[in-house]
């Protein structure tokens, strides 16, 4: 499998701070990948290196072998669903349609190509039936699916996913999981984040484990049966609720 | 005064003012309404007042120097913008509070320099509250330039505009000048500030903008919509408010605002679907289940 995303021995400061350090990460096409750590790991700050947002102090992010630039590289990106304003005015189908404004550029309106993305995002993410309705209007499992279908308008083939599932009830993240999971068989390269470690363990191809810096990375079946990782990431004893959960996955 | 004889007025050319005065406001309403629907929808009606009193200190100078009033006012309204931008990158301090330290500054500027004008009680008391009898014809073909240049900036701008303000992390990873565009807006709200100013005056100018927009977010759901009803509220308020204010003499601009704040109101209470009163029938129904059964209180809702 070809690697779309590679961080080469990434560090970040924030404000005099290192933040991240030594990251090296590659998630090829194809993978579904899970990045899980407390908060404060520095989750959120590894996927805007990823995205080019966040200059790092050290190392370089490449996307499909170019060095990262917002804008430019071939990523969709997912943020927390609260970032989104859901009290604008504006239907499923345009909040989806300004996925492409980056690539249309200024002053051109969305061409008859343009909208033919939308409608393919929106069918790969079922939601046909609502591209009239006000955002508004939407359920959180909806909502979620109205921001993967804007990432998936401009065909990328990677995505970047921020704590997708966050605040979303079992069913609805069973049925975002297996999303995920389709999007990468589909030939995409998915990293996402998450606090849900039930649904990374059962669905990623692959968990890494961070906490400023990469503590381990592999298959959930190899991660799964070695607490001390954990431990580390999570300063988690052995007695904790986390060490139970991963003796009962195990 | 009936609406027949308002018009004979409009006619009339020995009150050749009054059509202009009307122009000026019907154009400026437009303009505000469009601009004021990114002003509401993004929360920025905070700035909308920064900026309108930020024109101030640039309408003096232009006042003091005889130059134009327009050209003055937009560029101490873009300094200040710009002085808000550069000093906000500091995360030690919120925007809104470099916002109430500039505008306050830039108003007390303007101020300081209008006392140095000769007569200037009259003066500040035009810009302040605005006025109908000075409109020179000059000025009419500048509202009226800048008025389309606005709404052209706007339209070519449009999916920029609406990209940055449902998220602007996603917007910057999607290669968007986030900066730029909001200065480019900050830009066309103070355009639209500018050439309110001398009908409604600086202090009632802000109701220009956020009222109309606020009124049409009340009564759509639909962005275009709103971008067309916000317009016509604003432009046919100006119009009701000037003919009000020319039948019993009150003062245009605090009329104008007042039957835009009417229509407001009107909204509130009989929106379709987001109306008090189409609402009250649901809260009473909902009322009553959850009375009888606490948790299907929840199911509704």
């Amino acid at each position: 499998m070809t690697v779309a995303l590679q961080a080469g021995d990434v560090a970040v400061e924030l404000g005099g701070r290192r933040v991240l350090d030594g990251i090296g990460l590659d998630v090829r096409r194809g993978e579904l990948v899970a990045l899980i750590g407390p908060n404060g790991a520095g989750k959120t700050t590894l996927l805007r290196t990823m995205l080019g947002l966040q200059r790092p102090a050290a190392g370089r992010v490449l996307v499909d072998g170019c060095l990262v630039r917002p804008g430019r590289a071939a990523i969709g990106y997912v943020p927390q669903r609260h970032e989104f304003a859901w009290d604008f005015p504006i239907s499923v189908a345009n909040a989806v349609a300004t996925g492409l404004t980056g690539r249309l550029g200024l002053f051109r309106r969305p061409d008859v190509a343009a909208w033919e993305a939308v409608a393919d995002a929106l069918d790969r993410v079922q939601l046909t039936g609502l591209a009239h309705r006000p955002v508004g209007q939407l359920s959180g499992g909806q909502r979620q699916r109205v921001l993967v279908a804007r990432a998936l308008a401009s065909r990328p083939s990677a995505l970047l996913l921020d704590e997708p599932c966050a605040g979303l009830d079992m069913p609805t993240q069973e049925l975002l999981g297996l999303l995920f999971a389709d999007l990468a068989r589909e030939g995409r390269a998915v990293l996402m984040t998450t606090h849900d470690l039930l649904g990374a363990i059962d669905r990623a191809d692959r968990l890494v484990l961070l906490n400023r810096t990469i503590i381990a990375a592999g298959p959930p079946g190899e991660l799964v049966g070695d607490p001390a990782p954990w431990a580390v990431t999570f300063g988690a004893g052995p007695d904790s609720a986390l060490a139970r959960m991963l003796k009962a996955a195990a | 005064m009936s609406l027949t004889d308002f018009f004979t007025d409009l006619f009339n050319p020995d009150l050749a003012f009054l059509p202009k005065a009307l122009a000026v406001a019907v154009m400026s309403s437009i303009v505000c309404g469009v601009v004021g629907t990114y002003v509401v929808l993004r929360g920025m009606a905070f700035i909308g007042d920064a900026v309108a009193h930020a024109v101030f200190p640039g309408l003096a100078v232009a006042f003091v120097v005889s130059g134009n009033l327009v050209l003055g006012g937009t560029i101490a309204g873009v300094l200040t913008a710009v002085l808000v931008a550069v000093f906000s990158q500091n995360r030690r301090l919120k925007e809104d509070s470099i916002i109430g330290i500039f505008f306050a500054a830039a108003f007390a500027l303007g101020i300081v320099i209008i006392s140095r004008a000769p007569g200037h009680a009259g003066s500040l008391q035009q810009f302040l509250f605005g006025s109908i009898t000075g409109i020179p014809d000059s000025d009419l073909y500048v509202v009226g330039g800048t008025a389309l240049f606005v709404l052209l900036a706007v339209f070519s701008l449009h999916k920029e505009f609406v990209t940055i303000s449902l998220d602007r992390e996603s917007a910057r990873a999607l290669g968007l000048r986030v900066f730029w565009l909001d200065l480019a807006l900050y830009v066309l709200v103070t355009l639209a500030v500018v050439i309110s100013v001398q009908t409604i005056g600086n202090i009632l100018v802000l109701a220009l903008l956020v009222t109309p927009a606020a009124a049409a977010r009340l009564l759509t759901d639909r962005l275009g919509i709103m971008m067309i009803l916000a317009p016509l509220i604003g432009a046919l308020s100006a119009f009701l408010g000037l003919y009000i204010s020319w039948s019993w003499d009150f003062p245009a601009g605090g009329t104008i605002v007042l039957v835009l704040t009417v229509v407001f109101l009107a909204a509130w209470a009989f929106s379709p679907h987001q109306g008090v009163l189409a609402r009250w029938p649901a809260r009473r129904a909902s009322r009553s289940v959850g009375a009888a059964d606490p948790l299907s209180s929840e199911l509704v809702s």
